[in-house]
Parts: C-alpha cells; structure tokens; sequence
C-alpha cells in the first residue's frame, strides 16, 4: 500500500460548497508533493483531510496504511503525532519563547527534558534558527517565525510534513529560503512532504511532483519537473 | 514519570490560570467559600443534633405500669409482647414489691408505705427505644396491651425538640443542595471563560498531537484548585469559630440537656469534609463546562 491514498474522497460543507469531488490519489513515503490551485479550491480541505481536521462525506483516506476515516476521535492525537503541520499564519503561541514553542508538543507528550532539550536543539539547527533560542515570536521577523513553526513540525522526526500555504505571508526572498530549508529535511529526514500553495514561482523553482486541484476536482498530476503556467488558473 | 510530568504540566498550567483570570476566579472562590461556610454550619448542627439525640434517646424511657391484677403468667406474656416490638431496645421488669423495697430506702417513704395495708405502688416494665422519634408510636401499642394499665414518657418536650432539631437540619441540607449548584455553576462559568481566553492555544495542542486528557486536565484542577482555596476561610471558621463557641457556652446550650460535641474530633473531621466537597464541587463545576464547551 502506498504511504498515502485517497479512494474516491468527496467532501462537501455544511453550506453546500463542494470542496473535494471524487479525488483519488497515491503518494509514496518521501515524495515531495505541490498541492496548487486558486483559492477555494480545495488544497487546504485535501490537506486537512490528511490530519483529520476534516472528515470527507464519501470515500477513504490512508495515511501510513490507517484509514484515518474511522480514526475515533478519542485517537486522533496518535496520528496527529507522526504528522508534522506548518501554517501560514505560524500559530505560534506569543508567550512562550521559540524553546518553548517547539518543545511545546513534546511537554504535552510526557517526554522527559534531557529528551526534548535534545530534539530541540536538533530542531533549531536545521531550520537555522540556534541563536534565537530565547527570543518571543514577536521579536522575530515573519520568516524566523516560520522556521519556529517548521522547527515545531519536525521536532519529533514525523514521516509526514503538511505545509499549508508556508510562504504565502513572506516576501519572495524570505519564500525562497523557507523552501530551501523544507527541501533540506525532506532529503535529510526522508519526510513525506505536501505542501499546498499557489505561489508559482516556488514550484517552478523546485521541480518537484505538482497536483494540480480546481474546484474540488484533481485536473492535473504531473511527476518531478513539472510546471504550471497552464494549470493554475 | 510520564504521568507525572503530565500531571506537573496541568498544575502549573491550572495555577496560571487562576491568576490569568483573577477576578472571575475570586468570584467562584468566594461562592465557593460561601456555600463551604454553609456546609461546615450544616454538619456541625448534624453531628451536635445527632449526638443530642442520642444522649436524649439514652435517658429517655417508657415507664408501663402494669394491672395490679396481673398474675406471674401474664407479666411473662406482657414482657413477651413488649419485646417483640420493633423499636424496644430493653424491657426491664421491675415488680412492685421491689419497687417497695426502693422506694423504702428512703426513710420518709418507709413511714408512710408502713402505715398502708396494701402495697400501693404498681409493677412497671421501663423500656429503652431504639429511635426517639418513635417514641410516641411504640408508647401507643403498648399501652394497648392487656394488662398495662397505662404508660409515661416525656411526651411532649422531646418531641418539640427533636422535631425542631430535624426541621434545622433538614433546613441546612437543603439549603447547602442550593448553594452548591449555584457554587458549581459559577465554577463552571469560569472555566468556560478560560477556555475561551485559551481557545487559541487549545486549537494549536489539538494539532501538534496532544491527547485529549491532558487538553482537559489542566481545567478539571483549575476546578479543584478553586475549590480548595475556597475552602480556606470556612476551614478556619470552622476550627477557631466552633472552638470559640465550645468554650463560650462553656459545652452545653441554654440547658445541661443540650450537650455539645467536643471540638477536639468534630472540628477536623468537619474540615477534612470541607475540603473535599470543595474539590468535588470544583471538578463537577469544571467538567460541566469542559464537556460543553471543550470540543476536542
């Protein structure tokens, strides 16, 4: 079985809008996945389905061979532990210091200290942000705070990392060495990555595998190199 | 140790929290405090009216005095009745001719009693009751036993003060029931209030994988950790307010019939039952708003 797999997945909300229409998809465990198409696609609905933020009305979803579908809620959090969630907004918590934030999940798990110290600082290195240990969310730039919250979703080794629109609040420069550093863990830790995102430029750039969704319906999967010029709009 | 981190985690979190919302937590803490006076004022007025009682029930007993034509068969019959009812305690008989024989140890009655030709007192049976509250009831049936000519008790000033000792102490438990719903809700409102306040930070633990139970420990001790703090003030009343009463009446109340349990045992027992409802209001308060408002 594929790492990941959407059967026949149709999910429609509450006010009628069709976010996902019979969607059928297979990633393999350490691909790199774009996720494109214009607002309201469906990009963010297909990768909350992933996490279980969402369930669909019809079909199945297996990530590392769970149908997460019939996950009780009661364990959800079993899964949300192997899945690693960057957002756009960062939801970073403004209280704590960056040490905090990303050893926030691994506190709330019962690790010991000496555990999360370790994780953390190997955290930290990767996204390159060692020096900022003690700084507030708010004393940093919005891509330092993206790296604090891509530090948070690979403090614990997941295989799967969801990147919901991770560029969309920086500037093309700042967008280009986030990439750089998502791009790192995915060959270093051999992470599964989705990212869902319309910023063109940064998927051409990487040349990666790029599934193309356009209202609610997969229009287009185009293996490594691909581009979307034709397909995004 | 994992658990205990867990748990560490939730107390501290829970601490923090009370101060985050500080006047809201005073608020349920002194509701709390109010509702715990209560209880501890209900629990004394139990354990002193209890305890009354008892001493009432001990000294209290039917006297049956019995025809003076009753022959040894029928006085054996007539205990054998006695006995059977179900709220006797004891059942002593005591034959008139010892009766005499008492009662001429007195010398002033022995110079009467001999000037009599016959003997002119009764034979009694003297009954102990289980229940007090009965009293009347079991003074009823066995006065309508052949042979008992009639019966004694102190009627009515037992039963006036027992009934009003029972109309008190229904009165406080009732009136504790109230409080403590009210105690429960406020509690609970608070915790909502917190959730609200932290509806940010539980959506992001929700996503990077953290259990549900520990999402919602840190609100059931918030709970807790207000009921015990509002617990501190009826705990202190209750050690230095009975102890201080104790000693101002000096034990008993108006009469030496209404005798007052010693401080030294009840004033602990009292607190230790204070804290605990104070905890258990809290929690139920607490997980009243979890399970409503707490969507994980």
């Amino acid at each position: 079985m594929e790492f990941i797999e959407l059967k026949n997945v149709f999910k429609v909300y509450e006010n009628g809008v069709t976010a996902l229409a019979d969607a059928n998809l297979t990633i393999e465990k350490g691909e790199f996945v774009f996720i494109i198409g214009q607002s309201g696609s469906g990009k963010s609905t297909l990768t909350k389905l992933l996490y279980r933020e969402e369930k669909p009305n019809k079909g199945s979803v297996y990530v590392g061979g769970i149908n997460v579908c019939k996950l009780k809620n009661g364990n959800v959090y079993k899964l949300r532990r192997k899945i690693g969630v960057v957002f756009q907004d960062f939801k970073l918590l403004p209280k704590l210091t960056v040490y905090e934030n990303i050893a926030y999940p691994l506190e709330s798990y019962g690790m010991n200290p000496k555990e999360i110290r370790e994780k953390v600082l190997m955290a930290t290195e990767r996204v390159g942000l060692k020096e900022k240990l003690r700084s507030f969310p708010n004393q940093l730039s919005g891509g330092e705070q993206q790296r604090v919250c891509i530090a948070r979703a690979i403090v614990n080794e997941p295989k799967l990392i969801i990147c919901d629109e991770p560029t969309g609040d920086l500037d093309p420069k700042i967008s280009q060495e986030i990439m750089e550093v998502i791009s790192k863990i995915n060959e270093e830790l051999g992470s599964t990555i989705i990212m869902a995102t319309h910023d063109k430029e940064i998927v051409n750039k990487m040349k990666k595998r790029v599934i193309c969704i356009h209202n609610g319906v997969i229009v287009s999967d185009k293996k490594k190199g691909s581009y979307v010029e034709n397909e995004d709009n | 140790m994992k658990i205990i981190r867990i748990l560490n985690i939730s107390f501290k979190d829970a601490f923090k929290s009370v101060f985050r919302n500080f006047s809201l937590s005073m608020a349920s803490v002194s509701c709390t405090a109010i509702t715990l006076i209560l209880v501890s004022l209900a629990l004394l007025v139990t354990y002193n009216v209890n305890s009354i009682t008892k001493d009432i029930e001990d000294v209290l007993t039917i006297v049956a005095f019995i025809d003076n034509k009753a022959t040894d068969a029928d006085v054996e019959s007539l205990k054998n009745e006695i006995d059977v009812l179900s709220n006797v305690e004891t059942n002593v008989y005591n034959s008139k001719d010892s009766i005499k024989e008492e009662l001429s140890k007195d010398e002033d009655l022995k110079q009467i009693l001999e000037t009599l030709d016959e003997n002119p007192v009764q034979s009694t049976f003297v009954i102990n009751v289980k229940d007090v509250r009965k009293i009347d009831e079991t003074a009823k049936k066995i006065k309508e036993i052949d042979k008992v000519v009639s019966v004694k008790y102190g009627e009515s000033l037992v039963n006036k003060l027992v009934s009003t000792f029972d109309v008190i102490r229904n009165a406080c438990i009732v009136a504790v029931g109230a409080l403590i719903l009210v105690t429960a809700f406020l509690i609970g409102n608070t915790i909502k209030i917190t959730i609200f306040s932290r509806r940010n930070e539980i959506g992001i633990m929700r996503l990077v994988g953290t259990s549900n139970m520990v999402i919602k420990l840190p609100f059931l001790i918030e709970g807790a950790v207000l009921g015990v703090i509002g617990s501190i003030i009826p705990i202190l009343l209750t050690i230095y307010g009975y102890s201080f009463l104790y000693d101002f009446v000096g034990g008993k109340l108006f009469t030496d019939l209404i005798v007052l349990v010693k401080p030294s045992v009840l004033i602990y027992k009292v607190s230790c039952v204070i804290i605990i409802v104070g905890v258990v209001v809290g929690m139920f308060g607490s997980l009243r708003a979890v399970r409503k408002y707490l969507k994980v």
